[in-house]
């Protein structure tokens, strides 16, 4: 196994020589995309005419089916076949999931007459048109006995449970250490359920080839969902092929598989055609997972000069009843803060919801809302800067573990960020600044966010015209994994980067974990990198022991790629000569990376500071950001610009967050209120003004032989907090209920007398 | 999607006609709110009157000095118009208010005013609601319901109207203009074509089946400043959680009832020279909150006199 000091020498991604790292490329797919022409999973073309599906939702949270009248949509036009739990295909049991994170257990549809979440799948219909399919589902008329639900989490507190395995973390002695500190906090705050809310519903093209199903379904993990698949049809995984090329938006939402993948699999194979399912919009909201509600009581104790002496947060969350999830939005918080005496843990209660899941930096999205509003409390009483507060709480090691950290450049965020937006502007005392009738306010907030490297393999080909194709297992869910694996593989090969192909998303390819975690990049990278070397060493091998090449005979280890040649000073020949000439046919590698055994000896985590100013209607309560900006450190980066959008669209989610974003549940049948994308509210362009970001000049050659570490969460973290901080500032009104709708801050303002 | 027949009519008179002829078939404008509640099987008309290409996309002038918006124009044409932007300011700010661009540019006059409510419970079918099935009861009553009504209500049903555009033309004393299914002509003042929900709140307005909207006549503004302040969850994009039409002293509200809100008391006690926020109270005094809607009470107060502040500045001063 490897050590992190592996990593640290100089390699061609680190060196950089023909430029491509770090440059601001455009999306490798950006022009399928932008013209409607990159197939997303529902639109693929499949070998023959294809039936359309339609699952029937149930419309109760909790209890049994007594009966189905499937009469009317089976007599409906066009209607192929008609399934309920009486008559669906057999498929495997449910599978225990070992751990929440693995998606790989079966997943039967219908298994049974029992109702747990609104929104199951209870039915099915196929059609030979969309509109035929549905006309058909709507017909379809169910009986049922329903039982008491647990739909309620504010409500249902006094459910909480410590999560399976789990435990709390202490260090010191928290509760002595509270006490005896000078200034004290202790304040509850909430974040309410939110919805991924995909462009993409989640959607599968399916057909058979004998004993072989091909699968084209928007799903981030690839050899999850091929494993599920087989699992749930008890079949080898072998016979199952499962491409995911484009996905609408994923955001951990698709993280797992849902019922189109088994029923268009299961229909294809009854009708011995070519089965199309996609999730309607609102089974999007019903019936997939969505981020949990967390209730968070935060207390902190600190000494008159602002050093913490006591930190705690007790986080209560929910997921549904046998699908175990934990939000872990006290994680974070562990390798933060520097405080001697410490508690923090999480409590679960089990509710009859559809499942709880990731979305985009589960734990920290949520969990820093409340932290980061209770610093900015604390550090008014103790009349400091907020900034210069958490500068004095800066640890040197994990305050936790005791590790060192890899790299940490929280601080620098902090200094650069507040110097950019002007920091020094901002008037300590809230509700100072007028405009109109806006009440201006600025206010920040820390992130943070873990680094993760998991196993991954990559292939790669040359063929005799110096085409290089990097294939791997990979998802790239519009995040831009396709333009940085062909940076890379072009930069460690020494190729132009339009040599380059990137073929994604097949089962049949060297696998990845997939997209999550914002460890895609550097999981994925990392190995398309190890891959090319893997091809330099074959190839240099190749020439300098090929009599015809003028490379013969010198050390392979000395020869160097650029342009698209192999060279040692002035002995070069092109890689398409090379090929062509002593293996036509071409060359293929594969490679693979794995977790340094010494990696976990660090600390390893990305960094930023938000800083947002808003303006507050002092007759409305309406609050509207009026610019925000974000520092951001986060190992090298690999594509200024794809970063960019990256954590440009974290910072846009937390607007959302901290203003827009909810679905309360009606506790009378367990369901979300909003079901579309009219009722429910991310930001919309008028929202989002003058959002800006940078990041910090950093390579954390603790993390991976690149040096990088992911992008694609850490912008949402702290945002929703830098935003609620503002609003304090800005009119003096102090919320801790997400999202600050018009309702709550007018509340506020009138407290206030104004 | 029910299937259903289409037809596209070369002129008025035959879209009437083809009324005439199937009595459950609903003309089909910009679609943008028709075809998402087909799609949605909230409705199933068996056929369609396409009105998109009859003549009826002119804004003229009318002898008075106001003027007159053929149904077929469309939003983004309205609030773009030189005429209106001077003459009616408060209008062309309701429709910019509306909606998206997108919706907009395809979204006509008659269409916005024969929009249905966006009541989340009205949208779901696996829900009771009136509106949608005679008799199987209100979901909103007794759900979550922040954003319902506080005017106008009854037992049956207490969702608003989304219209922006009509709150506007209500305190402009704008009228319909309609052609009937047995081809008379009539007109109607805005404020007026919705209905209450009362007990049949899905007799949404005084329109008769097949009866088809040709024109709003907008008379000329009353002196005083014109305002349309809309206040949403999002700053654009979303339905109003209250928004008000101020003209001089004129005042109607939105989002607060099944239909246009003409706040007929507060207008009545500013006549009578009193002072704004009195004024604005007494039309509030009479709301009727639903629970977790009792916020818009104090809301829309708030904003109208706020509005009211402007629209009058110079005649108070
Ligand atoms: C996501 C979303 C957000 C929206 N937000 C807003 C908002 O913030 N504010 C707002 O005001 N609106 C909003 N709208 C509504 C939009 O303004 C309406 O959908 C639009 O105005 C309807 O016009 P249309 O021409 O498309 O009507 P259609 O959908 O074609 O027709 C609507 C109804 O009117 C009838 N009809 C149409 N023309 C006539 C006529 N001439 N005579 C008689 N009946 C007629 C039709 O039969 C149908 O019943 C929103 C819509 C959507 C989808
Ligand atoms: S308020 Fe009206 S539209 Fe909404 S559910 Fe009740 S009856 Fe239906």
């Amino acid at each position: 196994m490897s050590s992190v000091k592996d990593w640290a020498v100089p390699n061609p991604v680190s060196e950089n020589r023909s430029g491509i790292i770090g440059k601001s490329v455009d999306r490798y797919e950006g022009r399928l995309k932008v013209t409607g022409t990159a197939p997303y999973a529902y639109e693929v073309e499949p070998p023959s005419t294809p039936v359309y599906g339609q699952a029937v939702s149930a419309t109760i949270a909790r209890g049994r089916i007594l009966g189905i009248d499937t009469s009317a949509a089976l007599a409906s036009p066009g209607v192929k076949l008609v399934w309920t739990s009486e008559n669906v295909p057999k498929q495997a049991a449910r599978g225990e999931r070992a751990n929440p994170r693995s998606q790989r257990a079966s997943n039967p549809t219908m298994g049974s007459d029992a109702v747990e979440f609104y929104g199951q799948t209870i039915a099915f219909v196929a059609a030979d048109t969309l509109e035929n399919a549905k006309a058909a589902a709507a017909l379809i008329n169910v009986t049922y006995d329903a039982q008491p639900a647990t739909v309620d989490f504010l409500a249902s507190l006094d459910q909480a449970e410590m999560p399976p395995g789990e435990d709390d973390t202490e260090i010191g002695d928290f509760s002595t250490g509270y006490r005896e500190s000078s200034v004290k906090l202790d304040e509850t705050y909430f974040s309410p359920i939110a919805n991924h809310t995909q462009m993409e519903p989640c959607a599968t093209t399916a057909w058979w080839d004998g004993d072989k199903v091909t699968v084209h379904t928007s799903i981030q993990m690839v050899k999850g969902g091929q494993h599920a698949l087989a699992e749930t049809l008890a079949i080898p995984s072998d016979k199952v092929h499962l491409i995911t090329r484009y996905i609408g938006g994923g955001f951990g939402g698709k993280g797992q598989s849902y019922d189109d993948l088994t029923l268009a699999a299961l229909a294809a194979r009854e009708l011995n055609q070519p089965v199309k399912v996609a999730y309607t919009r609102q089974q999007m909201f019903q019936a997939t997972i969505h981020r949990p509600a967390v209730q968070m009581r935060v207390r902190l104790g600190a000494e008159a000069d602002g050093r913490l002496n006591a930190f705690s947060i007790e986080a209560i969350t929910h997921c549904a009843r046998n699908v175990p999830f934990t939000e872990h939005a006290a994680n974070f918080s562990r390798s933060l803060y520097a405080s001697p005496n410490r508690l923090t843990g999480h409590r679960l209660v089990r509710m009859d919801l559809p499942g709880a899941g990731p979305m985009r930096a589960p734990g920290e999205a949520t969990g820093m809302l409340s932290l980061e509003c209770a610093m900015d409390e604390l550090a008014e009483k103790l009349g400091l800067d907020p900034i210069e507060l958490r500068i004095r709480n800066e640890p040197t090691v994990d305050p936790e573990t005791g590790k060192p950290f890899s790299v940490r450049q929280l601080v620098s965020c902090m200094r650069e960020g507040a110097q950019r937006f002007g920091w020094e502007r901002r008037n300590p005392l809230p509700g100072k600044v007028q405009d109109g009738r806006w009440l201006v306010g600025m206010g920040m907030a820390a992130g943070i966010r873990g680094n993760f490297l998991l196993p991954a393999k990559a292939g790669i080909r040359i063929t005799a015209d110096g085409t290089v194709t990097l294939s791997q297992g990979m998802t790239d869910i519009g995040t831009g994994t396709y333009t940085i694996l062909a940076q890379i593989t072009a930069e460690t090969l020494g190729v132009p980067l339009d040599q380059v192909r990137v073929e994604l998303g097949d089962s049949d390819m060297p696998p990845a974990p997939g997209s999550g975690g914002q460890f895609g990049a550097a999981t994925a990278g990392s190995a398309a990198f190890e891959t090319g070397m893997v091809m330099r060493r074959t190839l240099a091998e190749m020439a300098t022991g090929d009599p015809n090449s003028p490379l013969f005979g010198v050390d392979p280890t000395l020869v160097t790629f650029a342009n698209g040649n192999i060279a040692l000073e002035n002995r070069s020949e092109s890689l398409s000569t090379l090929i062509e000439r002593v293996q036509p046919e071409g060359v293929y590698v594969e490679g693979s990376i794995s977790p340094a055994a010494d990696a976990r000896d660090w600390s390893q985590h990305t960094y930023g500071a938000q800083f947002a100013e808003v303006g507050v209607d002092v007759v409305t309560g309406e609050v509207r950001l009026r610019r925000m900006f974000g520092v951001f450190a986060a190992g090298r980066i690999l594509n200024a610009k794809t970063a960019k959008s990256q954590i440009t669209g974290g910072m846009i989610w937390g607007i959302g967050t901290a203003l827009t974003e909810t679905n309360p549940i009606d506790p009378r049948y367990g369901s979300f209120l909003n079901q579309d994308m009219a009722g429910y509210l991310v930001p919309s362009h008028a929202d989002i003004v003058n959002v800006d970001s940078m990041f910090l000049d950093e390579v954390d050659d603790k993390a991976n032989p690149l040096g990088i570490k992911g992008v694609g969460e850490l912008g949402i973290c702290g945002t929703g907090a830098a935003i609620a901080n503002a609003i304090y500032n800005a009119c003096g009104v102090r919320l801790r209920d997400y999202p600050m709708t018009p309702d709550k801050v007018l509340k506020g303002l009138i407290a206030k007398g104004l | 999607m029910k299937p259903f027949t289409y037809e596209r009519p070369k002129d008025i008179a035959s879209a009437i006609k083809a009324m005439r002829a199937n009595p459950a078939a609903k003309f089909l404008a910009g679609g943008t709110n028709l075809l998402d509640l087909m799609k949605s099987e909230i409705e199933h008309p068996p056929h369609l009157v396409d009105i998109g290409r009859l003549p009826l996309a002119a804004i003229e002038n009318t002898r008075d000095g106001g003027l007159r918006i053929g149904a077929m124009t469309t939003n983004t044409q309205v609030a773009s118009d030189a005429r209106v932007r001077s003459l009616y300011p408060v209008l062309a700010q309701a429709i910019v208010s509306g909606g998206s661009a997108q919706l907009r540019n395809k979204a006509t006059t008659g269409g916005n005013l024969m929009q249905r409510t966006r009541c989340a419970y009205f949208y779901d079918t696996a829900k009771p609601c009136n509106k949608r099935l005679p008799g199987s009861g209100c979901a909103a009553l007794g759900g979550l319901n922040r954003n319902s009504a506080i005017f106008g209500t009854s037992d049956a049903c207490i969702a608003t109207n989304p219209s922006d555009m009509a709150v506007a033309l209500a305190a402009l004393d704008a009228r319909i203009e309609t052609l009937t299914a047995e081809g008379a002509t009539r007109s109607l003042a805005v404020a007026d074509m919705h209905r209450l929900p009362g007990d049949t709140p899905e007799i949404e307005t005084e329109l008769k089946s097949g009866e088809l909207i040709t024109s709003v006549i907008i008379p000329p503004a009353p002196p005083g400043g014109q305002i349309y302040r809309k206040v949403r969850d999002r700053a654009s994009y979303a339905g109003a959680l209250v928004s008000v039409a101020a003209v001089g002293g004129r005042v109607a509200w939105g989002g607060v009832a099944l239909k246009p809100w003409r706040a007929e008391k507060t207008e009545a006690a500013l006549v009578a020279g009193i002072e704004i926020p009195e004024a604005v109270g007494a039309e509030l005094a009479t709301a009727e909150p639903r629970g977790a809607n009792s916020f818009k009470i104090t809301l829309i107060g708030r904003l109208t006199a706020a509005a009211l502040g402007e629209t009058l500045a110079g005649r108070r001063a």
